[in-house]
């Protein structure tokens, strides 16, 4: 066992683990922050995208180990007193989820992408840079839209 | 309130949750002793089970307890039941064990399970369950099942029916006489559904009352109860509680009944620990239904006016190890019934083979049978206009059944409502500007590219179903649908449906339904679904029934409020109920300025000081079942526009169009989601998608490494139109529209394909190596006769 600390969305989180434990299993069994999904056991489909140090990572490729002291926000976080952050808006009205349980790792993606890229995100980047999130239900047509809308909005309020 | 009733696109209620983490599936619950179920599958696809040894497994760190096939028989618990078998007919129907004692019958097949603290404690002892096996020869074809090993005993050259529809004779004798018939050998490719959550259960066990309540993944919680309830445990269903709370997609894959469900629930009371699983991906692959893999032979005969005369279907459907929760329900009437298309043709014949493989079980996967109607019926139309040197939008002109020839009386059982096939099609070309098609194509040719147009009018039956129409064709259950309306004394009102969203946003169209027919707000309106102890009773969501019979539920709960209603505001205002009236929330007196507001009557129908007893009781709750007349038949025509690369085989999709008759539309914005994702599941099985298993049964493609997914860079956005003609026998007018784009995408696809490179047939998925062979080698002519 081993014990590990680090900031999950600005609070203190602690807690004695096995050495193996997966950071996405850390945060939703130890921390019970359950909005961070687990679609597959391959690292392929990104339900479970969070935040380490300010950079967008799928939480079941690494050890909790390896997120000791780290800065992390989960889905859960990235809302500041009570306003939805641009990119959750844009996805409720944009229509860009269905059955939700991609839309986390989506929206902590899409995050990550449109601080990298700024006003000047396209669609085709959007779309290739989506190759690591799946979904099943909305074709990615309103995913693509909605973040466009978001980097739109974002841009304008910098 | 106009502006969230029917017709509008209000933004989805239930979003607030899914976009902030707050959703609650499955998985994400947790009772305080819970432990964690790991299964062991078996690693062969057929083989006898000499041993199993658990000694070592047992003794590792946090085992509570393993549980064998053995257990299960000396519990004398039922096997998993199958809910569907054609015409009733349970010959050749072999039984299902939830836990294999004897012989495993696809990779996959549960053979124990061990209960531990820690899910990875859990999974470390499955390891240790030493199993030792009689490996037996295996068989995943459909086409070679009838001379493969046997796998049960109860089903002899693995056939569970020779299965027919239509008239075989008068087919036989059409295609004799008809100037041309035109023939293609069609294989519709396996597909697995990936739902992005995984399948996962929690079962816990309440030993003062010897009660189970099992939060599960599952698309119709009252079937799971009841076939868990009176099929598996043999115990009152009043003793089963099942919870399936936020449920992260289904697709199909969330209907049927599976045995994990009813061990989980089992361990609960066998360890005496609330157990919970959740399937890791490759599990899903190997064990979630899939969908489709069929094999068949098709032939159209027509006369020398290019008019069809018959239709002669020959089809093989693969139905997997075992006989899943609707077993061939979708290989028989969700298929053969659809096989008119959008057109006139006088006789019809279908045969289906039903066999047995050692492959994961199928049942419904979007669409369940309709995909595979509607691309057998628009490929051999395209193949037969190609043949015969007809454009392909004429000779589908020539033969849709018109607008005057409603209600219409196919060959093989269904009486089509409405439609206009003709105006849908009119517009899906404008839309598509088919008439620059010519020009696009020259301008690829300059650049090297070879490009394709593609055409599908489809046809589906939704709104699953009157249920006389079900039980004469050999379901085990009606198919209505229940809601029941409870109103607060302030006036906010509790919708209870039996209907259950897996992404579909019911929440807020039922929410707009009510919205719109009482007149009160939509934040006063909740939807409550997904829970036995709470709803009434339901047969869930699939088959795009939920708007059509759970929505019409509701409108007629709203009915008969405002009727009760009437009657408590012609006494609140001293009127003769003949006279009051009711629009925009408010009763009226006619003839006077006299009102009341629906709150304002609920509120005095909860203190009836100077209540009429002996004519109503307080409160305006309703409860109603609604059983449809008849199926809908959205219809609606796909164009696909595609570019090919030859040097690579590499398919671009350019352009897609879709204009779709889904009658009356509640939320726009909710429909336009449904046909992006119902297109791009057609488009990932035409040009992506095969759950493929070698010749010893092995899956090779049970992970997102190796099934091709498709993604976000797959296609363009799509154009979208309606031509709506309203559902003339439901209270809303409406079709619906989860399925269509599944049903209609792949033909669309691979006769844009064909088109681009000029080959008669390609198979799906058409991959890029695909493609770059057909160019190559060409396609053996098949001509016309």
């Amino acid at each position: 066992m081993t014990t590990v600390r680090m900031s999950v969305n600005g609070k203190e989180a602690s807690g004695d683990i096995e050495d193996r434990t997966l950071l996405v299993r850390f945060i939703r069994e130890n921390l019970r922050l359950t909005g961070t999904h687990v679609g597959c056991d391959t690292s392929q489909c990104g339900a479970c995208v969070i935040h380490v140090n300010g950079k967008a990572v799928k939480s079941c490729t690494i050890l909790a180990v390896q997120a000791n002291g780290a800065d992390i926000v989960t889905i859960e976080g990235l809302a500041q007193d009570g306003n939805l952050h641009p990119v959750q808006a844009a996805f409720r009205e944009n229509h860009g989820l269905q059955c939700g349980f991609c839309t986390p790792g989506m929206i902590m993606a899409a995050v990550d992408m449109i601080e990298r890229h700024g006003a000047k995100l396209d669609e085709g980047t959007i779309r290739s840079e989506l190759e690591g999130n799946l979904c099943r239900c909305t074709g990615y047509h309103n995913i693509v839209k909605a973040i466009k809308a978001a980097a739109h909005e974002m841009a304008g309020a910098a | 309130m106009s502006n969230q009733g029917i017709g509008a696109s209000v933004l989805r209620k239930e979003d607030k949750r899914f976009i902030s983490g707050r959703g609650h599936y499955t998985d994400d619950f947790s009772v305080p002793g819970m432990a964690w179920a790991a299964f062991v599958r078996s690693p062969h696809a057929h083989a006898k089970i000499v041993s199993i040894d658990t000694t070592a497994a047992a003794s590792m760190p946090g085992v509570i307890k393993i549980l064998t096939g053995a257990d299960w028989a000396a519990d004398k618990l039922g096997g998993m039941p199958c809910g569907f078998v054609p015409d009733a007919d349970r010959q050749n129907a072999p039984p299902r064990p939830a836990l294999v004692a004897d012989k495993v019958r696809f990779v996959g097949d549960l053979v124990a399970m061990v209960i531990a603290a820690t899910s990875d404690q859990a999974e470390d002892a499955a390891e240790e369950v030493i199993v030792d096996y009689e490996v037996l020869t295996a068989n995943a074809d459909p086409a070679r099942a009838s001379t493969a090993p046997l796998l049960h005993d109860e089903a002899p050259e693995n056939l569970v029916k020779d299965w027919h529809l239509g008239d075989r004779d008068a087919t036989d004798a059409a295609l004799a006489g008809a100037a041309h018939v035109v023939e293609l050998d069609i294989i519709n490719n396996r597909k697995a559904p990936n739902a992005i959550e995984p399948r996962a259960s929690l079962g816990i066990f309440d030993p003062v009352r010897e009660a189970y309540t099992l939060y599960t993944t599952s698309q119709n919680p009252h079937i799971t109860r009841l076939l868990l309830a009176a099929f598996v445990m043999g115990i009152p269903e009043t003793k089963v509680r099942i919870v399936s709370p936020d449920v992260g997609g289904g697709f199909g894959s969330k209907i049927p009944f599976y045995p994990e469900e009813a061990l989980v629930a089992w361990a609960a009371r066998k360890a005496a620990v609330p157990v919970k699983w959740a399937a890791r991906r490759t599990e899903s692959f190997l064990s979630d239904t899939h969908g489709r893999d069929h094999v068949t032979h098709v032939k159209l005969g027509l006369d020398a006016d290019g008019k069809f005369l018959a239709l002669k279907v020959d089809t093989i459907a693969n139905l997997g190890a075992y006989l899943s929760t609707f077993g061939m329900l979708s290989a028989t009437y969700l298929y053969a019934t659809l096989l008119s298309g959008q057109y006139v043709i006088p006789s019809i014949s279908c045969r289906v083979k039903g066999v047995l493989t050692n492959t994961c079980p199928i049942d419904a996967e979007r669409g369940a049978g309709r995909p595979e109607a509607a691309f057998v019926v628009e490929r051999i139309v395209e193949t037969a206009a190609r043949d015969l040197g007809i454009d392909g939008i004429d000779l589908r002109r020539r033969n849709f059944i018109k607008p005057a020839q409603f209600p219409y009386q196919t060959p093989v059982a269904l009486q089509y409502d409405i439609g206009d096939y003709e105006a849908i099609l009119d517009d899906a070309m404008k839309a598509a500007d088919v008439s620059g098609f010519a020009a696009r194509k020259a301008d690829s040719e300059k650049r090297g590219m070879m490009r394709g147009l593609g055409f599908s009018a489809y046809i589906e039956a939704c709104g699953l179903a009157p249920s006389n129409v079900a039980g004469a064709i050999g379901a085990g259950i009606g198919l209505f649908e229940s809601a029941e309306m409870r109103f607060d004394p302030t006036g906010s009102v509790s919708v209870y449906t039996g209907s259950h969203a897996q992404g579909q946003g019911h929440e807020t169209t039922f929410a707009q339904i009510v919205s719109d027919k009482l007149g009160v707000a939509l934040d006063n309106i909740e939807i409550i679904h997904g829970d036995t102890d709470r709803v009434q009773w339901g047969h869930g969501t699939y088959g795009s029934r939920s708007l059509a019979v759970g929505g019409s539920a509701i409108a007629v709960c709203c009915e008969r409020a405002i009727e009760m209603g009437k009657k408590v505001a012609a006494h609140l205002m001293e009127a003769s109920e003949g006279d009051i009236k009711f629009a925009d929330g408010k009763f009226t007196v006619s003839g006077t300025d006299k009102a009341k507001t629906l709150a304002e009557v609920v509120m005095a129908s909860f203190i009836p000081h100077n209540f009429p007893h002996s004519e109503m009781d307080p409160g305006l709750d309703q409860r109603s079942y609604y059983d449809p007349k008849n199926f809908t038949f959205p219809a609606g025509c796909h164009i696909c526009e595609l570019e090919v690369d030859p040097t690579t085989g590499n398919v671009d999709i350019v352009a897609w169009t879709a204009v779709d008759d889904f009658g009356n539309i509640v939320n726009p914005m909710i429909v336009d989601g449904q046909i992006h994702g119902g297109v791009v599941h057609g488009v990932g099985q035409a040009l992506l998608e095969e759950a493929i298993y070698d010749e010893h049964g092995h899956m090779v493609t049970a992970s997102y490494n190796d099934y091709a997914m498709p993604r976000a860079d797959l296609m363009p956005d799509i154009k979208l139109g309606f031509t709506n003609t309203p559902c003339p026998h439901n209270p809303l007018g409406v079709k619906g529209c989860g399925e269509a784009g599944a049903i209609a995408a792949p033909a669309a696809v691979i006769n844009a394909l064909t088109d681009a490179i000029g080959v008669r047939s390609i198979d799906m998925p058409a991959t890029p190596a695909k493609v770059w062979a057909a160019l190559r080698e060409g396609a053996p002519a098949q001509a016309a006769e």
